[in-house]
């Protein structure tokens, strides 16, 4: 019986967690709290996502009122599948955060630090579960607005932390505004919220200026969100200034979950035959997608701090959705899910990595990680995994997707675009290789007595690095899933089985 | 504003006033459900009520009344008692906040789940404001250490 309630009880249990959270006056008790409140969505999520691959799309109909008319949680393959990937990095941060948190936040606003941090996972959870357009607004606001808390937190360490937060939360809210302006014309045109309703009311409509008016306002306000290349400015101060265990659950959910709404916008709201949107993918999103490969890798190359250089790469990665996204066939649009399963799993892991660093070192510069190879051999290990996984390696989940976006481009006959993406991948050698030549090849400074980070903090880097090298040498299951994920987006919404109404 | 015994007609009008404005909150809170008004309007009322408190006898004499430790929570309750009519409708057979169980006669068990609903808002909404104007005022804050 209870399996009918998984969908809200994924997105509500973090939630309470957080009201509780705050209750408490013990950071002990805050974590323990935080580790149920995140094991619990991760476990339901597991759940649903088989539910949903063996008997379709589910529905669940908040406080029992049918949509269009109430809210409705509406889960098929493709949110099924990014609700899997949230909470699983979401379970991950949660545990490595208690020595980390220890170590970066003071004591007496650790409870608080955990309210935020279950607030921004059941917000994200809570995104990506629903299925009206508004209440996508408010957990998208729900999980930013944590966010930018949880970015400031920073300030204990780094007081450019404060301005780092000022900053997103300025561009997270205009992005919010961007996205309720373009709800607000969509909502004027179809009167309904309910992204399937607002599908069909959209598709008889026809095209006119008001309707490419929203879907422009929508695009421009999530691409904030998702950092899209030139909107992107916010996102390397809030990661680099960020407590560690912020960076990595931010790194591997906020931007995926904001792209996520983004393609539910493209394909659930609007389609492929709205011609605007299609010129728009080519015309903007190709070009753009292409430039973040570039720039944003380039900038990565030149930069001395080592969490600024993932900031920047994430950009880059982000660019790589987007052209897979542009792309506009099932194939491109598999290639940026199974990306986007891969990117969340590995920056998450290697911002982990960097965060056993600090722990140890005290410091995310290029110079800490000198000889850290030797005194930090397992962290390091990790490190070089994540770095393979990311540039593109065989035998790590990297390679896949990368194979799988090179494949559609050659299919749509972009060699360009194919021979671009490759190209991305050894500029992505370059800046991890500075990080791997200090880490092995440069000696320790004299008199350093740094050890092995403990293994609370391991186990998490080494779980989502094992998963990344389990699903690079056998890829079927991620393979699998995205392409359920892709064809429930951009084929068939229903997964060809009729909706299951919970409970 | 250690001089407000000066002034005294302020004092003597906010003294009158005040448990008028509460009142009248709780009135806003408990007839939302037949006339303009619910919990976000009455907890913006109540916390104006203590708000006009600490304007006039100062922010010390409002966080006697109220220490931020004590509003952290109450916030946090209001929150909980909302979620928790979720978790309880799902508990009872119900989808999420689904009233019509919370009782046998289901228009009773509506009634019932949106008082509770807008309490838990209320509740929540006043004690936010109150914090927010503690914030905005107070030149330094009490560190959230003595919690």
């Amino acid at each position: 019986m209870i399996t009918g309630h998984l969908p809200v009880i994924a997105v509500m249990t973090p939630l309470l967690g957080a009201i509780l959270c705050v209750l408490t006056r013990s950071s002990i008790l805050a974590w323990g709290l935080t580790l149920i409140g995140a094991a619990i969505p991760a476990l339901s999520s597991l759940i649903i996502l088989v539910q949903v691959l063996s008997r379709g799309m589910l529905s669940y109909h908040m406080g029992g009122w049918e949509p269009p008319w109430g809210i409705e949680f509406r889960i098929d393959a493709a949110n099924a599948f990014v609700l899997v990937i949230v909470s699983a990095v979401g379970l991950c941060c949660a545990f490595f955060a208690r020595k980390s948190v220890d170590e970066e936040i003071p004591q007496s606003s650790q409870p608080l630090f955990y309210t935020m941090l279950l607030l921004c996972l059941g917000g994200m959870l809570g995104v990506v579960a629903t299925g009206d357009a508004f209440n996508l607004f408010v957990f998208l606001e729900i999980s930013s607005l944590s966010a930018y808390v949880l970015v400031a937190m920073g300030a204990q360490r780094e007081r450019r932390a404060l301005t780092a937060a000022f900053n997103y939360l300025i561009i997270g809210t205009i992005g919010a505004s961007f996205y309720v302006i373009g709800l607000g014309l969509i909502y004027m045109l179809t009167g309904t919220l309910n992204m399937a309703d607002i599908a069909v009311r959209i598709s008889t409509l026809g095209d006119n200026t008001a309707l490419r008016m929203g879907f422009a306002f929508i695009m421009v306000g999530l691409s904030l969100k998702f950092a899209m290349f030139p909107l992107h400015f916010w996102l390397p101060n809030a990661y680099t200034f960020a407590p560690s265990v912020v960076t990595a659950f931010l790194a591997g959910t906020a931007t995926k979950v904001a792209l996520y709404a983004g393609l539910r916008v493209l394909y659930t709201m609007f389609s492929i035959g709205f011609l605007f949107q299609t010129e728009t993918m080519l015309y903007v999103f190709l070009p753009l997608g292409l430039a973040a490969v570039f720039a944003a890798s380039i900038t990565a190359i030149f930069q001395d701090n080592v969490k600024r250089m993932l900031a920047y790469s994430s950009v880059a990665q982000m660019g790589y959705l987007l052209i897979g996204i542009s792309l506009a066939n099932i194939g491109g649009l598999m290639a940026a899910v199974l990306h986007l399963f891969n990117h969340a799993i590995l920056k998450s892991g290697l911002f982990l990595a960097i965060g056993c660093v600090v722990y140890r070192t005290g410091s995310c510069s290029i110079a800490a990680f000198r000889g850290l190879g030797h005194q930090m051999p397992w962290t390091m290990a990790a490190l070089v995994i994540g770095a393979l996984g990311m540039i593109g390696m065989p035998a790590t989940v990297g390679f896949t997707s990368k194979w799988f976006l090179v494949l559609a481009a050659i299919d749509s006959g972009w060699w360009f675009v194919a021979l671009s993406i490759v190209a991305g991948s050894l500029l992505t050698l370059i800046y991890f290789g500075r990080i791997i030549e200090a880490a092995y090849l440069q000696p320790a400074p004299e008199n350093s007595t740094i050890t092995e980070a403990p293994f609370l903090l391991l186990l998490p880097v080494w779980l989502l690095m094992i998963t990344s090298i389990t699903f690079g040498i056998n890829s079927e299951l991620p393979v699998t899933l995205a392409r359920a994920a892709s064809q429930a987006l951009f084929l068939d919404p229903h997964n060809g089985l009729p909706p299951q109404v919970s409970p | 504003m250690a001089d407000i015994r000066h002034h005294i007609i302020l004092r003597e009008c906010v003294r009158v006033l005040i448990p008028v404005i509460l009142l009248f909150a709780l009135y806003v809170q408990t007839h939302g459900d037949f006339s303009p008004g619910g919990g976000f309007q009455a907890g913006v009322i109540f916390a104006s009520g203590l708000i006009l408190y600490g304007l006039v006898f100062g922010q010390e004499a409002l966080l006697e009344f109220a220490p931020l430790h004590i509003l952290a929570r109450v916030m946090a309750l209001g929150w909980l008692l909302y979620v928790g009519v979720g978790f309880a409708c799902l508990a009872m057979g119900g989808n999420y906040l689904e009233y019509y169980v919370l009782n046998a006669d289901p228009l009773a068990g509506q009634h019932l789940g949106i008082f509770l609903i807008e309490l838990g808002v209320g509740v929540t909404v006043a004690a936010t404001m109150v914090v927010i104007f503690i914030c905005f005022t107070a030149r330094q804050l009490p560190a959230p250490a003595d919690d």
